[in-house]
């Protein structure tokens, strides 16, 4: 019996291609939005874990609750033994201190007077030690747009945009200017080394990155810095995890008299991005529901539009002797047939166009060139693993329930009446 | 061949509501019909005559009256068992529509056979049995709408009578056909009549089918006016 109605189906392409078609298309738009928007989910959270909140990172109490005004007379003092001991209780993450600093950044000319003036946003980091695994993690070789990072101490690095309003070249000098951690006033001269391109409009606008122990020096910081950033080793964020470890560290400071003492936090719980991610994760629930809805609204009517002109082969298999449950049960097995067949369809068309997006992406950088938040400049869709069923279940159910919909009319239906429509 | 009463009706009213009111279509019909007659209800448009083929085919129910079509009671039986009856016992053929437009001739009239539990090589032994009848073997592998208007009611009878049911209830068989098809197909079903003992219950009101029934029974405004009966 179902090799008959399989073949029904594929004999009769009117029967079939319609809700083939609306299954397809749904799936695909399914498919296609939750690729994207975990893609772009998924950068985010990404972007922001290499450039600003790493998995985890500790400041002081006050640092943390000022860190917008990077209030470096509120940093961590002794970070040397404070990494050393994470090592040894959290020795499942890399620890890496940063400074984030601001100052303004000045190029002479040939005679010692300015040629180009601007402030910018400095990032202290581990440039030299290996381990810290800071140069992979900002991508920075794969960065770089003119002349090369820096390899010896007093070398700079600029974001390209911010040399090329400043006017500079790789091999030039250029001084910084600004306040120590205690507030006096600072310069120091810097050997540009080249720049590099970040791929956040916020970040490409107007920084630079030292080594880390040139600006301890240089902001007289010696064995301190504002945050110490952790990662997972494997490079994944683990929000469980993050969140055990932070509970773990907070717990050693929780009854602390010291007003500088350290907190740990994890990076969904900084610039918001929790509250961002769980917005989106509703929004793709509702998204889901409303689809689930109208598409078995859809298939119900093509379905019932099917279902009159199939009256006259119902009437034939109810002659034949077949039973109106049976005649129901194998709507709903062609249903299931036809559901699979569009959900097949939609959801390679969906992974096809996503891988796509993946490739190429969406460059939405004029878009959020003034943007204050880190977020990627070129929009992707990621192709996961959840893409083979986040549109294929869905399509195949509403199939099933618009079929089960239109097809309990057709049960309901005196026998007779269904019959008398035959004769025309 | 033993005689045995295989249709019974008794003060058999059938009503269908029209604008909320109840419109009398069958207004008592007393009939009782024997195994292997070949016999028809004649009467004009509109007098119900595929109601009644419809309520002794247990595609529909009484309002009123007994209906005992092959010892069972029409009224009594549920959905499932009306339709077992239908599948093993009877076979239907209508004046147009009669084939699933893409099913080969061949899966047609094996369509019938699917809901029994045969192996394959039963059915298609009783399929292509049931094709040699109506003569149309090499036809098998056709769609029907390769088919003449003749052929396709051939089929139709080779549909219905592939499961060698007691009773086939054919409504208006050759009312779409021309004279020659017409004749073809009786004889036919004649022969299938004789040979096998099929009782055929017609409704017409065609001239043509006249000549070959063995009873007539004439209805008119929802009663049996006349009911003729011939030796055959
Ligand atoms: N399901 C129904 N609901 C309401 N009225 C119906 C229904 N089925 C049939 N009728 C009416 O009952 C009457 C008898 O119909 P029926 O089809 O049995 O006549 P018939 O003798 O077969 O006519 P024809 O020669 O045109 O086929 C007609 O007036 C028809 O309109
Ligand atoms: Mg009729």
């Amino acid at each position: 019996m179902i090799r008959f109605i399989i073949k029904g189906i594929v004999r009769d392409k009117s029967k079939s291609l319609i809700p083939i078609a609306v299954i397809s298309v749904g799936v695909m738009v399914t498919v296609l939005m939750f690729g994207f928007l975990k893609g772009v989910f998924s950068d985010v959270i990404n972007q922001n874990a290499r450039l600003d909140t790493g998995h985890v990172k500790i400041m002081t109490k006050p640092y943390a609750e000022n860190k917008e005004q990077l209030p470096n007379d509120l940093a961590l003092l002794d970070i040397r033994e404070l990494i050393d001991s994470l090592n040894q209780n959290f020795p499942e993450m890399i620890w890496t201190p940063r400074i984030k600093f601001g100052g303004i950044m000045d190029v002479p000319d040939n005679f010692g007077n300015t040629k180009s003036q601007g402030p910018g946003m400095g990032l202290a980091l581990a440039l030299f030690d290996k381990d810290s695994k800071e140069l992979e993690r900002l991508k920075l070789s794969e960065s770089v747009e003119k002349g090369s990072l820096p390899n010896k101490k007093g070398q700079i690095l600029l974001s390209d945009n911010y040399a090329n309003k400043l006017n500079i070249n790789p091999g030039e000098t250029i001084t910084f200017f600004g306040s120590t951690m205690e507030g006096s006033m600072v310069f120091q001269n810097y050997e540009m080394s080249g720049t590099v391109r970040f791929g956040s409009p916020l970040m490409d606008k107007s920084t630079f990155i030292i080594d880390i122990l040139d600006a301890q020096i240089m902001l007289d910081m010696n064995n301190g810095s504002g945050e110490i950033l952790g990662y997972f080793k494997n490079n994944k964020y683990d929000d469980k995890r993050a969140l055990t470890i932070a509970k773990k560290f907070n717990s050693k400071y929780i009854s602390s008299s010291d007003e500088y003492a350290p907190v740990m936090v994890t990076l969904k719980d900084q610039n918001d991005l929790r509250a961002s991610l769980e917005m989106g994760d509703a929004f793709s629930g509702v998204f889901l529901f409303v689809f689930i809805i109208a598409m078995s609204l859809v298939l119900w009517n093509t379905g019932l539009i099917g279902g009159l002109r199939r009256y006259n082969e119902f009437g034939i298999r109810l002659a034949i002797g077949e039973s109106k449950s049976n005649i129901f049960r194998i709507l709903l097995v062609e249903a299931s047939v036809i559901g699979i067949i569009g959900s097949l369809i939609g959801t390679s068309l969906g992974i096809l166009f996503c891988y796509y997006l993946q490739e190429v992406g969406i460059d939405i950088s004029k878009d959020i060139a003034n943007s204050t938040i880190i977020m990627p400049s070129v929009m992707r869709a990621y192709v996961t693993s959840d893409l083979f069923y986040i549109g294929f279940i869905p399509g195949l159910f509403s199939m099933l329930f618009g079929t089960a919909l239109s097809g309990r009319g057709i049960y309901k239906r005196e026998t007779a009446r269904l019959f008398k429509e035959l004769e025309v | 061949m033993k005689k045995e009463t295989i249709i019974k009706l008794k003060n058999l009213t059938k009503n269908y509501p029209v604008a909320g009111r109840d419109f009398p279509v069958l207004k008592g019909i007393n009939l009782s019909i024997n195994s292997s007659e070949f016999l028809g209800i004649i009467g004009p448009s509109g007098s119900g005559k595929t109601t009644l083929l419809n309520i002794i085919g247990s595609l529909d129910k009484p309002t009123n009256g007994e209906v005992n079509v092959l010892n069972k009671e029409i009224k009594s039986l549920n959905h499932k068992d009306a339709a077992e009856l239908r599948n093993f016992h009877i076979g239907f053929i209508f004046q147009v529509f009669n084939l699933l437009p893409v099913y080969t001739v061949f899966e047609n009239v094996e369509f019938a056979l699917l809901l029994q539990k045969n192996t394959t090589k039963q059915r298609k032994n009783a399929v292509m049995e049931a094709l040699e009848w109506v003569g149309l073997t090499e036809h098998a592998n056709k769609k029907p709408d390769k088919l003449s208007g003749g052929e396709s009611q051939r089929v139709a009878i080779a549909r219905a009578m592939v499961k060698s049911p007691k009773l086939v209830l054919a409504d208006e068989p050759t009312a779409n056909l021309d004279a020659e098809n017409a004749h073809a197909i009786l004889k036919t079903m004649k022969k299938l009549n004789k040979e096998l003992g099929t009782t055929f219950l017609f409704s017409t009101h065609d001239e043509k089918v006249m000549g070959y029934l063995d009873r007539k029974i004439f209805l008119r405004d929802g009663i049996v006016e006349k009911d003729e009966k011939y030796k055959s």
